[in-house]
């Protein structure tokens, strides 16, 4: 029934020193559809089906199990709003990150409960700027420039790692679209990024290093079509030298 | 040997005694604070056009009696603000341990991976974190007796200068007194900055000048003052906090025109 003896619990060590289940929830996230994200100096971006915005400030995208991500993100909302209420600023991004790292965490090491399935892509403007954060169900959080998760997202990562120097002087659309590129990369043979498939979450300050906010958004639907037009017939597809023909 | 484990470690009847219980409790129920012990007066600050200056004497009154001279009213947070305490002293040593422990915890959960971050509290987050604190106390009963005034600059870099009290009351002004200051000082102030559109017209110098007369006015007519006092001047270059200040220039010369000033010697 079970592949081994030590993986019915998130407590018990197998002999090589590892935690099945932790492992096994490191899977869901394989498992979720793709999400890419990239930030530069002024601009940040992410996609997927589910995007959710957090806060004003701040937004997140899923790769794993949904119900899981909603209870982090709930969590999370929860934390922005009494940190708007008790010292009525923006939660800042890195504090808000490691707080549900703690809680992923907790889960891996407490007899009776499980991980979660979830990996999140968290997206945010602070006072010190714009960030990206990778979260993972072990409770690993970590700072990125540009991260993809979730299915086939090693071929997105491969796009973003080639492209990441072109990244820090990128335009808002420029950075939406080198993420539309990134996200292609991980389809299947004979699909598309469509309007239906496809949807776009933006945060960022106005101008650069400015505080008034281009709060999170949500772009779904007719509002993606100019981007994935302007990407579609993009023969470019890996980045430096991968011309195709015609 | 006694077998039982719960007089294990405890002073043995048969030596001692049995032990007299009524010493573990009161014939009276728990009392919060009715009203303040030591106390601060009054609290000064104002705006000018590149930031805001705050004083407070140095004196712990108790009752009437100025018993502590040299107590320091107005506390430096996280190098860019500045609180000063009116009201309860005890209450005020208290905050300020608590404040110590916030900016410790602030200083280790910002700028761990962003080297030139600077998301510490400014004095709008400081203000509005104390007050909640205050709400907080008040709606247990037992409220913190202060009344607070916090100096610093906002998250656009403009000057803040916003009170909170033991009730958890807000109040923001370009100028503000606490205690008998609000009464006293007030009026003078507002002589120089009456709204928020005259605080650019301002120097540090004529802003400092002004607070500075009106400790004098205070300590002229508030039985409860002293003359050595603290300043603090906040602009965005930081604090430059100043706790041996001397009243100068005093002229006692109106005193004896008014009947029942001082000590009557009629």
């Amino acid at each position: 029934m079970f592949r081994n003896n030590y993986d019915n619990d998130s407590v018990t060590f197998s002999p090589q020193g590892r935690i099945f289940q932790v492992e096994y929830a490191a899977e869901a996230v394989k498992q979720g559809s793709v999400v890419v994200g990239i930030r530069n100096a002024e601009e940040l971006s992410s996609y997927q089906k589910k995007l959710f915005a957090v806060d004003e400030h701040v937004g997140l995208a899923i790769a794993g199990l949904t119900s899981d991500a909603r209870v982090l993100s709930n969590f999370m909302k929860q934390q922005c709003l009494s940190e708007r209420l008790t010292y009525d600023r923006a939660m800042p991004l890195e504090t808000l990150v490691s707080l549900i790292g703690d809680k992923a965490q907790l889960n891996t090491q407490h007899y009776g409960k499980r991980p979660y399935g979830v990996g999140l892509l968290v997206a945010g403007v602070d006072d010190s700027g714009p960030h990206l954060f990778e979260f993972q169900p072990s409770g690993l959080t970590q700072e990125m420039l540009a991260c993809a998760i979730g299915a086939r997202s090693q071929m997105a990562r491969t796009y973003l790692e080639k492209n990441l120097d072109k990244f820090a002087d990128c335009g808002r659309d420029e950075l939406i679209r080198h993420g539309l590129r990134a996200l292609k990369e991980t389809l299947v043979q004979d699909r598309e990024l469509t309007v239906e498939n496809t949807s776009v979450g933006v945060v960022g300050p106005k101008e650069p290093g400015k505080r008034p906010l281009e709060a999170f958004k949500v772009h779904d639907g007719a509002e993606t079509k100019d981007w994935i037009n302007s990407i579609a017939d993009d023969t470019e597809t890996s980045g430096d030298g991968m011309q195709v023909d015609e | 040997m006694d077998h039982r484990p719960q007089a294990w470690g405890r002073p043995r009847d048969d030596v001692y005694g049995a032990y007299d219980a009524s010493y573990m409790q009161t014939n009276q129920p728990n009392q919060h604070t009715q009203s303040p012990i030591v106390t601060g007066t009054s609290v000064l600050g104002m705006k000018f056009k590149d930031g805001v200056v705050i004083a407070a004497d140095n004196l712990a009154s108790y009752g009437s009696l100025a018993r502590f001279t040299d107590v320091k009213r107005l506390r430096t947070f996280a190098e860019s603000s500045v609180v000063g305490f009116g009201g309860d002293v005890s209450d005020m040593q208290y905050l300020d341990r608590h404040l110590t422990e916030l900016a410790i915890d602030e200083a280790y959960t910002s700028t761990t991976t962003t080297p030139n971050a600077q998301p510490t509290l400014n004095a709008r987050n400081l203000h509005k974190y104390l007050s909640k604190l205050l709400y907080h106390r008040r709606s247990k009963f037992d409220p913190l007796w202060n009344s607070l005034l916090v100096a610093g600059l906002d998250e656009a870099g403009a000057p803040f200068l916003a009170a909170a009290d033991l009730l958890g009351t807000t109040f923001t002004s370009p100028s503000l007194a606490t205690g008998f200051g609000s009464m006293l000082a007030q009026p003078i102030m507002r002589g120089l900055v009456p709204d928020e559109a005259s605080v650019a017209q301002v120097t540090r110098e004529q802003a400092i000048n002004c607070v500075r007369e009106c400790m004098k006015v205070l300590f002229y007519r508030d039985a409860r003052s002293l003359d050595s006092y603290s300043l603090a001047v906040v602009t965005k270059d930081g604090v430059e906090l100043s706790e041996n200040e001397k009243l100068e220039n005093q002229s006692w010369a109106f005193a004896d025109r008014i009947k029942g000033y001082g000590t009557q010697t009629v």
